[in-house]
C-alpha cells in the first residue's frame, strides 16, 4: 500500500496529513482531523450524511479518495458557522424544524451552503431539485426545504 | 482495498504506470464508480492510476469541423452547465443534468462514465443517438471506437489493456434535428432508470423522417440502440400509428435483466411505452 503526504485547506486552514492510498476522505476528516461532523450514512454516495465541499464542489466525502486531495480546499460543516456562532442557514433549521435525530443535518447544511453559494435566490423547487440527494428519515423533508428557502429569503 | 497509488503527470506516464501494473490496473478518473466498486469488495485493483495531473483531459471545445470535443476528465456537472454545449445540443447537457445527484454529478466524469460500463446509466444512449465516437489513446498511438461499438457486456468495454479515453468527440447535428432523453424513474429521481430512451430525429417540412437514432439504457448488459425501429421510421410520415409500430419493434430487441428496478418482462413493456413517449415529445415540440 502506498502512502501520501498530502497538503490541502481544511476550513481555511492549511494542513498537511499523511494518508494510504486506500482512504477515503471522510475517515481522514473524522480519524485523522478530528472533525466529526461529516457524518458516515450509506457509504456509497447516496444519502448525503457525508457532503463536503471540495473546491467550492459539493461531493460526498465516502467516494473521495484523500490521496487525490493534494492541493485542493475542503470544507465541512464545521467551517460553516462563524466559530461559536451560528449562520443564519442553520439558524433557520433551528427555527423551522428542519431536523429531528441529527444524522443527517451536517450534510443537509453543506447541501444547501453550496446551493446558496450557487444560486442565492433558489425557487422551492430549486431548493427540491438540489437537495434531492440528501436524505432524511425524520422530517419529511418539508421542514429542511422551508429552512433553506427562509435563509435564502434572509440572504 | 490495499493497493498503489501513482498520479502522473503525462499521458506517456500513465501508460507506463498502465504497464506496470498489469491487469491488476485501474484508472481512476473522478472516483464515483471505481471508489465504490472498491469499497463493496468488488473490483481489488493492485495498481490505480489517477488522471487528474494530466493537463489537456479537461477541456470542451468545437473542432475544425464544428463538432464537439470534450475531454474525459470533464464533469457531467460541466457538460451540464456548459453554454458552449447548450449551444451545440441543449438535449445532450439536459441528459447530463439527469445523472443521479448532483454530488455524483460534480464528481463523476464523462471518461470515467463511459469506461464504467453501466448498462442503466444516462449519458450513453445520447452520445450514441448522436453519433459520438470515444478517443482512445495508447503507447504509440490513438483510435476512435464509435459509442455504439463501444460497450461489450456490464461493466465491459472495447478498452484493451494500456488503453486510456481521453475525449468524446460528438458530430455536428445536421440543422433541425431534435433531440430527447426520457428516463423512466418510479422510485427516486437519482435513480438509475428502470428504462430509458434518447431519440435523435429530423423531419422535412412535410413531416417525413429525414433521419433519426433511437437508443435505450438499462433494457440489456449494455446500451441498446435500435436500428430496426430507426428503420421502420426513416423515410416515413411520424404518425402516432408509425411510432407505435416502431415502439412495438423495440419491445423485440431489448434483453432486460430481472432486477429491484422491475421484471425483465416489465421493463419489455416499459421500453415500448417510453420509445413512444420520447418519439412523441420530439414530434409535438
Amino acid at each position: 500500500m502506498s502512502r501520501h503526504s498530502i497538503t490541502f485547506k481544511l476550513n481555511g486552514a492549511k494542513r498537511t496529513v499523511s494518508v494510504e492510498a486506500n482512504r477515503v476522505l471522510l475517515d481522514v476528516l473524522r480519524d485523522d482531523c478530528k472533525l466529526t461532523g461529516t457524518k458516515e450514512g450509506c457509504g456509497i454516495g447516496v444519502c448525503g450524511s457525508c457532503s463536503v465541499l471540495i473546491d467550492d464542489r459539493l461531493m460526498s466525502a465516502c467516494l473521495v479518495l484523500a490521496a487525490t486531495l493534494d492541493g485542493c480546499a475542503i470544507r465541512t460543516v464545521e467551517g460553516i458557522a462563524n466559530g461559536e456562532a451560528l449562520v443564519s442557514l442553520q439558524d433557520a433549521f433551528l427555527r423551522h424544524g428542519g431536523f429531528q435525530c441529527g444524522i443527517c443535518t451536517p450534510g443537509q447544511i453543506v447541501a444547501a451552503k453550496a446551493l446558496l453559494e450557487r444560486n442565492p435566490h433558489p425557487s422551492e423547487r430549486d431548493v427540491r431539485e438540489w437537495m434531492m440527494g440528501n436524505l432524511c428519515r425524520c422530517t419529511g423533508y418539508y421542514q429542511i426545504v422551508e429552512a433553506v428557502v427562509a435563509a435564502a429569503e434572509e440572504g | 482495498m490495499a493497493f498503489e497509488y501513482v498520479e502522473p503527470a503525462t499521458l506517456a506516464g500513465a501508460f507506463d504506470a498502465l504497464e506496470r501494473g498489469g491487469t491488476d490496473a485501474h484508472v481512476l478518473a473522478g472516483g464515483t464508480a471505481l471508489v465504490l466498486l472498491m469499497r463493496m469488495g468488488l473490483v481489488q485493483p493492485a495498481y490505480v492510476v489517477g488522471l487528474r495531473r494530466i493537463e489537456g483531459l479537461r477541456e470542451i471545445g468545437i473542432s475544425k469541423e464544428g463538432g464537439l470535443d470534450i475531454g474525459a476528465l470533464v464533469t457531467h456537472a460541466e457538460i451540464e452547465r456548459s453554454a458552449l454545449v447548450r449551444r451545440f445540443f441543449a438535449p445532450l447537457a439536459e441528459t447530463f443534468g439527469r445523472v443521479a445527484s448532483v454530488r455524483i454529478r460534480n464528481q463523476a466524469t464523462i471518461g470515467g462514465n463511459l469506461v464504467h460500463a453501466d448498462p442503466a446509466s444516462d449519458p450513453p444512449p445520447m452520445l450514441i443517438a448522436l453519433d459520438a465516437e470515444i478517443v482512445v489513446a495508447r503507447r504509440g498511438g490513438v483510435r476512435t471506437i464509435p459509442a455504439a461499438e463501444f460497450f461489450r457486456d456490464v461493466f465491459e468495454t472495447a478498452l484493451e489493456p494500456g488503453e486510456v479515453v481521453t475525449a468524446i468527440r460528438i458530430p455536428p447535428p445536421v440543422d433541425g434535428t431534435r433531440g430527447a432523453y426520457v428516463k423512466f424513474l418510479p422510485a427516486s429521481k437519482d435513480d438509475f432508470a428502470t428504462v430509458s430512451v434518447a431519440v435523435t430525429i429530423r423531419l422535412a417540412a412535410s413531416g417525413v423522417c429525414e433521419d433519426v437514432r433511437v437508443a435505450l439504457g438499462a433494457v440489456a448488459t449494455t446500451p441498446l440502440r435500435a436500428r430496426r425501429a430507426e428503420e421502420a421510421l426513416r423515410g416515413k410520415h411520424v404518425t402516432p400509428e408509425a411510432i407505435d409500430a416502431a415502439a412495438a419493434i423495440v419491445v423485440g430487441d431489448v434483453e432486460p435483466l430481472d432486477d429491484g428496478r422491475g421484471s425483465a418482462g416489465y421493463k419489455r413493456e416499459m421500453a415500448r411505452v417510453w420509445t413512444r413517449r420520447a418519439i412523441t415529445q420530439l414530434i409535438s415540440a
